[in-house]
């Protein structure tokens, strides 16, 4: 428990992401099984425990804290795990720390009733830092910046393999995961997937850049529409269908219907998850309604109904076609298509195009909703997992730009922790009040950072903690992909992917666009 | 005679804490005929009074930030003295280097004005006197039962540690320019570092200071007159307000500690960008703040300056009287 509850506070306080995956590394090189796998369990899917730690802690608080003070420090510190961790009496058990496999051991084998003294006893034998730990372990949500993602990453990077090689058998394994270790370490056969519906990692493309173009020839590219939605993978095996996102985040739970649709099939597809209505594409604001919650109620499968479009196929039933190529498996797609039509699916049409000057004055013309541009794939290419050179290209159609005036700035983290950095900026309401509509991190140069520092400092009218409120005097022209309506902003519109495209020291503020300008681009 | 109720001969008044028989205020925040003053820190220790009775160090210290000219006449105490026939004496608080309590004894009651104060060793300062009362005025910076501070040495052992870890990188420690710079230093020194210690410009005066006082800082260069290769690794000290200013840029991939008793907090030191933050602090925790009351026997405490509503409840709950005793001027400034 000390050297996990050491590398959440070192966690805690690191913000690159290499310090990250280092102080990661050393940690699962250096720490034995089980309590190792039971740490990474915490980091990615949760430890396989179910409790109210809420009320338990309230229960188990009060013979040691009078209420109002608890109250006061629960305001002042803003986390209750953190709370407690830092009121909890120091050293009343003269018994060593527990081991994560000895918190897991004890927490699972109590009962509800038993339970708070447990969790006591447990909190008696550890210092403020194990503490922490251990409440943050308790209630399922570590928050200290670390993603699945980056957790696999630093596996795969301590025992040097590609983090596409753990995704691989990653829903093979269990907590806390010592076949995979054994496998990792050479001790061992690797993982089996086996019968299970399992997620096999995606591969990825890269955006179209104009020095691409000489080395390809039309005949040898296939071209879809790049949709909307967000890339998904579906699993299937008899009586197991599984949603998968493109990091491998199952989300099945979001999407019983889809589940449903597959139940009859058996294949692992590749496809965008989109809400579709009489089979046009939805804006992705509705599919936003969908994504990221663990259920779903009958209101929202029915206003937001959901659908795949499926592109590439990288098992048919049982048969690994991934060594494929493009053209093969886009025939065992369609094929597989006919042979299950599952409802709430269809494939995406390729773009027949002779020539590239074709295909360009197609994608000039996507403007429709649910497209955002093209795709074009090698059709010799085998399905690769990451993202390798060559072989997948997006084209995305051309940004929108909007004028907007800068309206605060903030200063960065970690390099760019002594320059404001990160732009929030805003449209005209009225003639004389500007509304905030996004929030811009990216786009310029380190010398135009240099310049926009200076220019923040020489015109901040305010200063809340590491944010500085700004006089309406620089205009930015702002890259994004898509307006949508936002209940989070004041100004009621949100920017899909919003980036500084131009500093525009030239432009007066006066001169920027208004609200009503930018509230015309969201979609109907 | 009875012995008169303390708010009668001891308020607050818009220029700060009012001794009335005595006529002389404490700590006050706009300039008076005539002050004592607890210790050299800007929200107690202010320029423009006619005469101030201080420690020798205080006074120095008032001399350094203000000017040999920031009041009319000095009086550096020196044992118990009658005022007004209110008799005086200034013991030491353990806050920093000439920091003190004011004892004032009249008709039979004894205040005990705390000003700022610890009860943790501190290499560069007396420790803090711990004299028995009827009122005692405490401050309350670190009011929560959250605040619990980790014992300096230690906290100097895990800086030391991340120097030696991270030979390439320059340790950039923010640190409060009087006390908490210096004691940083001290508890870096008495736990073996003795490579150069490099400053801000805005810290030299005061550390100057302190060696003259004769406190022993070692090796002390200026960052100014430093090549950047010869940082590379080093430990510099700095304002927390420079920390993440444009300053640090000239520094090899700074490694940003901050010691603080806000420390114990992690939005805190988050707030703060803070890599390595060090729980250090020249106040009171909580639980010497609880141990300090009850030790003074005081029946009736007021609190200043800081987190008053926890701690006066707090007095309540242990059967005391207790005040918050709002001073107006007196800001949050303390670490």
């Amino acid at each position: 428990m000390q050297a996990f509850a050491e590398l959440l506070d070192r966690l805690v306080y690191t913000t690159a992401r290499n310090a990250k995956l280092k102080l990661l590394e050393d940690y699962f090189k250096q720490v034995p099984d089980p309590d190792r796998g039971w740490a990474l369990a915490a980091l990615t899917d949760g430890l396989p425990l179910r409790l109210s730690i809420r009320k338990t802690l309230a229960t188990i608080l009060e013979p040691h804290v009078d209420p109002l003070l608890y109250r006061l420090s629960r305001d002042y510190v803003g986390d209750t795990a953190e709370t407690v961790s830092l009121l909890w009496p120091d050293a009343r058990a003269n018994a060593p720390p527990p081991s994560i496999s000895d918190v897991v051991a004890e927490v699972s084998s109590a009962s509800s009733r038993e339970f708070p003294r447990v969790l006591e006893r447990l909190l008696d034998r550890l210092d403020v830092k194990g503490r922490f730990a251990l409440l943050k372990l308790l209630s399922g949500a570590l928050r200290v910046g670390v993603s699945a993602r980056l957790a696999k990453t630093a596996i795969a990077q301590a025992f040097g393999r590609a983090v596409e090689e753990i995704e691989e058998v990653w829903h093979a394994v269990t907590p806390p995961y010592g076949d995979m270790f054994a496998w990792l370490e050479g001790r061992g056969e690797r993982p089996d997937p086996g019968r299970k519906a399992t997620f096999r990692p995606v591969m990825l493309a890269h955006p179209i850049e104009e020095g691409d173009w000489q080395g390809l020839a039309p005949e040898d590219i296939a071209a879809e529409w790049k949709w909307d939605g967000i890339r998904v993978q579906l699993s299937a095996r008899p009586g197991d269908v599984r949603l998968f996102s493109r990091a491998g985040d199952d989300i099945s739970g979001a999407f019983p219907d889809i589940v449903q649709a597959f139940a009859h099939t058996e294949g692992v597809l590749d496809g965008e998850l989109l809400v579709l209505r009489d089979r046009a594409v939805a804006p992705f604001n509705d599919l936003q309604q969908r994504l990221n919650r663990k259920g779903v109620t009958g209101k929202m499968l029915q206003d937001y109904p959901a659908h795949i479009r499926l592109y590439d196929i990288l098992f048919d039933a049982q048969e690994d076609v991934r060594e494929l190529s493009y053209l093969e498996r886009r025939a065992r797609l369609e094929a597989w298509y006919e042979r299950f039509l599952p409802s709430l699916a269809d494939v995406s049409a390729l773009v027949p195009f002779a020539a590239f000057s074709e295909l360009e004055e197609k994608w000039r013309q996507a403007r429709e909703n649910g497209i955002e541009g093209l795709m074009l794939k090698r059709k010799d290419s085998p399905y690769l997992a990451g993202r390798p050179k060559g072989h997948w290209y997006k084209w995305k159609r051309a940004a929108l730009t909007l004028d907007c005036v800068l309206m605060y700035a903030q200063r960065g983290s970690g390099k760019r922790s002594s320059y404001y950095s990160d732009y929030t900026f805003g449209v005209w309401k009225t003639p004389d009040e500007l509304v905030p509509v996004g929030k811009a991190y990216s786009g310029f140069t380190d010398e135009e950072l240099l310049r926009l520092d200076r220019w923040i400092r020489t015109n901040t009218v305010e200063r809340f903690g590491p944010v500085r409120q700004v006089a309406p005097g620089l205009v930015l022209e702002i890259a994004f992909d898509a307006v949508q309506p936002s209940t989070r902003h004041k100004s009621g519109v949100a920017l899909r992917f919003p980036r500084v495209h131009r500093i525009r020291w030239d432009k007066p503020a006066r001169e920027a666009e208004t609200l009503a300008a930018v509230q015309a681009l969201i979609p109907s | 005679m009875p012995t008169p109720r303390p708010e009668s001969w001891l308020y607050p008044t818009e220029r700060g804490l009012f001794c009335a028989p005595g006529q002389f205020h404490i700590d006050p925040h706009l300039p008076v005929e005539r002050a004592v003053i607890t210790h050299g820190h800007g929200d107690h220790a202010r320029s423009g009074h006619g005469a101030v009775l201080a420690t020798h160090e205080t006074i120095e210290i008032m001399k350094v930030r203000y000017g040999a000219d920031c009041a009319a006449e000095f009086q550096a105490a020196n044992g118990a003295q009658s005022i007004n026939g209110v008799t005086v004496k200034l013991v030491p608080a353990g806050h920093i280097l000439g920091s003190a309590q004011i004892v004032l004894d009249w008709q039979g009651s004894r205040a005990v004005v705390s000003g700022d104060y610890k009860r943790s060793p501190d290499p560069t300062c007396a420790p803090f006197e711990l004299v028995p009362c009827d009122l005692f005025i405490t401050e309350a910076t670190f009011g929560l039962p959250v605040f619990r501070h980790e014992p300096a040495e230690k906290e100097a052992r895990r800086l030391l540690a991340s120097l030696e870890a991270n030979p390439e990188r320059t340790h950039l420690l923010g640190a409060y320019n009087l006390g908490k710079c210096q004691r940083m230093i001290a508890l870096t020194r008495e736990a073996g570092y003795d490579r150069p210690i490099y400053l801000h410009g805005g810290l030299r005066n005061l550390c100057d200071l302190y060696v003259r006082l004769g406190v022993d800082l070692g090796d002390l260069r200026n960052v100014m007159d430093s090549e950047p290769a010869e940082l590379k690794g080093a430990l510099v000290l700095c304002p927390p307000s420079a920390l993440s200013d444009r300053w640090s840029r000239r520094l090899a991939d700074p490694l940003t500690c901050y010691a603080s008793g806000w420390m114990r907090v992690k939005g805190r030191a988050r707030q703060h960008g803070v890599e390595l933050p060090l729980v250090v602090s020249d106040h009171c925790d909580w639980p010497e703040l609880l141990t300090t009351i009850e030790e003074t026997g005081a029946a009736e405490i007021w609190v200043t300056h800081g987190r008053e509503d926890a701690l006066v409840h707090q007095i309540g709950l242990m059967g005391r009287r207790g005040r918050a005793l709002a001073l107006v001027g007196f800001e949050d400034e303390g670490d």
